[in-house]
């Protein structure tokens, strides 16, 4: 038996009696998450963390201190009742634990890969507190990702209500939309799911790249989905195959969902950003994921440029899973080249942490200032300038300040903007009487609910940049709103 | 959502037509707007395509495409009854179409297909079409005859004067510029090229000009920018602020960088596709 079983089955034994003292539970080391090597990982696709073993499972889950007040949940946008499926975990009750994740979130091996739990529950866990550590919190999102996982083959449709004859549009198919559509459903209602491109998921499946969220995990809720009675119109974009107001006052639809996300790239508007090789993330992302770019050639008609040295401008998620993508097509070098200091970066620390051992050079506290051509319109340099912080600004993070003269260059073939996005205006343009803030956001009460009667609205079109996590939050909020409104 | 073709036509060597289902597309699409076709949802490609009309009783849409790349080599492929994969759309802004008076509308190659719907909404509200095809070579005029029915004037050029004058089409559209009274707009849609030199000729006449670009994407939606474009120094998106712009503001010199940014890639994949077709042929012939 291996050290680890061992001390399982000793730390059992006392948790079972009910003799697993808070010191001890301590004193268990915190499970690291297997990864492939990151040498490996380079050259291939596949995903980076390749999740825990159930004696892994089983020791973290035990570190959990079963707090009375369950400071945890109060950091989870959805509410899961992690203290309970934590418990279920550390008993072997997987199951169990499965069917309390599902209560609040309805894509745990999706939430589990991608939410940042360092500023969610995890950075409100006891543990981490006692240790004044994050990393070394329970690791709630690694257990999340065991059940998930673990439950892949046993998973179950949930129950639905008989029809009440209603029918509900749910435009996009991003996380929140998936959460709309599952829970409109089982409260008995007729639902569609409007996607854009030719396959459903979202930023699920053209942005969050293979080797962090497997495509096949996506597959796999979407088609859960169907087992339940959704229905998936592809290549149908609303505002222009049909409008919101044909769907709900033609089509016979008694209630409509936007989640289509924040689909607008912001460039940074410097000289030399019309060049060749000069990419939006959601471009390069999409290109390399949902077209499958890395496969030009050999099966997949959708080229993608061939890189040796790559600029990602950008600090958060985005970023990193671009400079990351571009190690996979094979760039000899990539920068990540972010104006603030990495204490600043918005993107989590896990990826911060794969990033750099993958071999991506972080260059902080610089900024481009103009996109060099050859002459002949492709990237051949880029020019930055180095920053300093200055004082906090209306984000509380401090401000980075040029320093002046201290213009250098790199040589680079391509660059990839990764500095977010704005809100997409094809919904609001085409759907009058639709209420939307100064930056193209559209405006929601605390239901969800937009100024058109019946039309709700969440994610990041509401939101501005944000998570999955919050997207699905907020799915589940319009869900219950729509399943209220249309019982009248 | 089948998009059976139910016509099908070869308009020129490597110029092909088809009708094709897209009953709700048929009746949402407005002039100068656009589709994205793809011929398979795991590995094929996104290609913007030009909407060259639409008969909303069959619901059908009247596609236009040149062979140039794999994907366009497979499409031709395709025949009467044949799938054609995917069809988004439609996509873009339409053309702002009103009675501006006498319109010169220039078409150039495989540009006479987005520009027909165009010209035909033009006349229907009133305006003096003079229009100006241009091609290469006879053979490879398309839609002269459609354009004949709808122009007050036709002119039509080539480049080896194997059909009507021997001219570039910027030849003719100086004449008219400078006629009087000049035109009230110019419509121009054809390669960059040729987009780029009318839109000089037009600018020394102040007459002022459309161009409907057609830049690489893959969403069409606003969402990738791949299809960006310099217009009067400001960024553009072609798939959402365009297809159409004020022709006397585009850096035509660096869209045609960017359009021909996958080149060298797609030749290759090109020419691995022939390869395997000729492969193919050979293996039937030794049976």
């Amino acid at each position: 038996m291996t050290d680890d079983k061992k001390l399982l089955q000793e730390l059992l034994e006392k948790h079972n009696n009910g003799d697993l003292k808070p010191k001890e539970r301590y004193e268990i080391p915190p499970q690291g998450m297997p990864a492939q090597d990151a040498t490996e990982r380079r050259d291939n696709i596949d995903e980076v963390a390749t999740g825990y073993t159930e004696t892994q499972a089983r020791l973290e889950a035990l570190r959990c201190l079963q707090c009375k007040n369950a400071p945890c949940v109060a950091g989870c946008p959805v509410k899961i009742k992690i203290k309970d499926f934590v418990s279920a975990i550390a008993d072997g009750q997987y199951q169990q634990a499965l069917e309390i994740i599902k209560e609040n979130s309805l894509l745990p091996s999706v939430c589990g890969r991608v939410c940042p739990q360092e500023v969610q529950c995890q950075e409100k866990c006891t543990v981490a507190k006692r240790f004044k550590d994050v990393d070394k919190a329970v690791a709630i999102g690694r257990l999340e990702r065991f059940v998930a996982d673990w439950g892949e083959e046993n998973d179950s449709t949930p129950k639905i209500a008989p029809p009440t004859g209603k029918k509900v549009a749910v435009i996009g198919s991003g996380p929140g939309g998936v959460v709309v559509a599952t829970d409109c459903r089982r409260a008995g209602h007729d639902v569609t799911v409007f996607e854009a491109f030719h396959k459903p998921g979202g930023v699920l499946v053209y942005g969050i790249p293979e080797f962090r969220l497997p495509k096949a995990i996506v597959e796999r809720e979407i088609k859960g989905l169907e087992k339940m009675g959704v229905k998936f119109e592809c290549n149908f974009i609303v505002g222009r195959t049909r409008t919101v107001k044909q769907l709900l006052e033609e089509d016979g639809f008694d209630a409509a969902y936007i989640g289509v996300g924040a689909g607008l790239p912001r460039f940074m508007n410097i000289e030399g950003e019309q060049l060749v090789g000069v990419y939006s993330a959601n471009e390069y992302l999409t290109r390399a994921n949902l077209m499958k770019a890395y496969q030009f050639g050999e099966g997949a008609d959708t080229p993608i440029a061939v890189s040796k040295k790559v600029a990602v401008l950008g600090g958060g998620n985005v970023a990193m899973d671009a400079a990351r993508t571009a190690v996979r097509l094979g760039a000899e070098e990539v920068y990540l080249i972010y104006r603030r200091s990495e204490a600043e970066m918005p993107a989590r620390v896990e990826e911060v942490h794969h990033a750099k051992e993958e071999g991506i050079i972080f260059k902080t506290l610089q900024n481009p200032k103009r996109i060099l051509g050859d002459g002949d319109g492709y990237v051949k340099s880029l020019e930055c300038l180095k920053y300093e912080l200055g004082e906090p600004d209306d984000s509380g993070r401090r401000r980075p300040v040029p320093i002046e003269g201290s213009e250098f260059e790199i040589d680079v073939d391509t660059v990839i903007v990764a500095i977010g996005n704005g809100a997409n205006p094809l919904i609001g343009q085409t759907t009058p009487g639709l209420e939307m803030n100064k930056w193209g956001n559209i405006v929601v009460d605390e239901d969800c609910k937009t100024s058109l009667d019946g039309v709700y609205a969440g994610g990041d079109i509401v939101l501005g940049a944000a998570t999955v996590i919050l997207a699905m939050g907020q799915g589940r909020i319009a869900a219950a709103a729509m399943n209220d409104y249309l019982k009248d | 959502m089948a998009h059976k073709i139910i016509k099908k036509q070869q308009l020129s060597e490597n110029v092909f037509t088809v009708d094709v289902k897209a009953p709700l597309i048929a009746e949402a699409r407005k002039p100068g707007q656009f589709v994205i076709v793809g011929l398979d949802a795991e590995i094929g490609e996104r290609i913007p395509l030009t909407i060259a009309g639409a008969d909303t009783e069959k619901g059908t849409i009247r596609l236009v495409w040149q062979r140039v790349g794999k994907t366009t080599a497979q499409m031709s492929e395709l025949n009467i009854g044949d799938e054609m994969g995917y069809i988004a759309g439609p996509l873009g802004t339409p053309t702002h179409i009103e009675k501006f008076g006498k319109v010169v509308c220039v078409g150039g190659g495989i540009g006479n297909a987005p520009l027909l719907p165009i010209a035909r909404a033009l006349k229907d509200a009133g305006n003096e079409i003079v229009t100006v095809l241009g091609a290469r070579t006879k053979n490879l005029l398309i839609l002269e005859e459609d354009f004949a029915s709808i122009s007050d004037e036709l002119i039509i050029v080539t480049d080896d004067g194997s059909c009507g004058r021997k001219a570039l089409v910027t030849e003719p559209l100086e004449e008219i510029c400078k006629q009087s009274p000049k035109p009230d707009l110019a419509m121009v849609i054809g390669p960059a090229i040729m987009m780029k030199f009318c839109s000089e000729v037009t600018r020394k006449y102040d007459v002022p000009t459309q161009v409907s670009l057609n830049t690489i994407m893959v969403d069409g939606t606003g969402m990738c920018g791949g299809c960006r474009v310099e217009v009067g120094g400001e960024t553009k998106f072609v798939c959402v602020d365009g297809p159409e712009f004020d022709g006397h503001q585009v850096d035509f010199d660096q869209m045609m960088k960017r359009q021909a940014a996958y080149k060298d890639l797609e030749k290759k994949a090109y020419e691995q596709y022939q390869h395997k077709c000729r492969i193919g042929l050979d293996a039937n012939n030794n049976k």
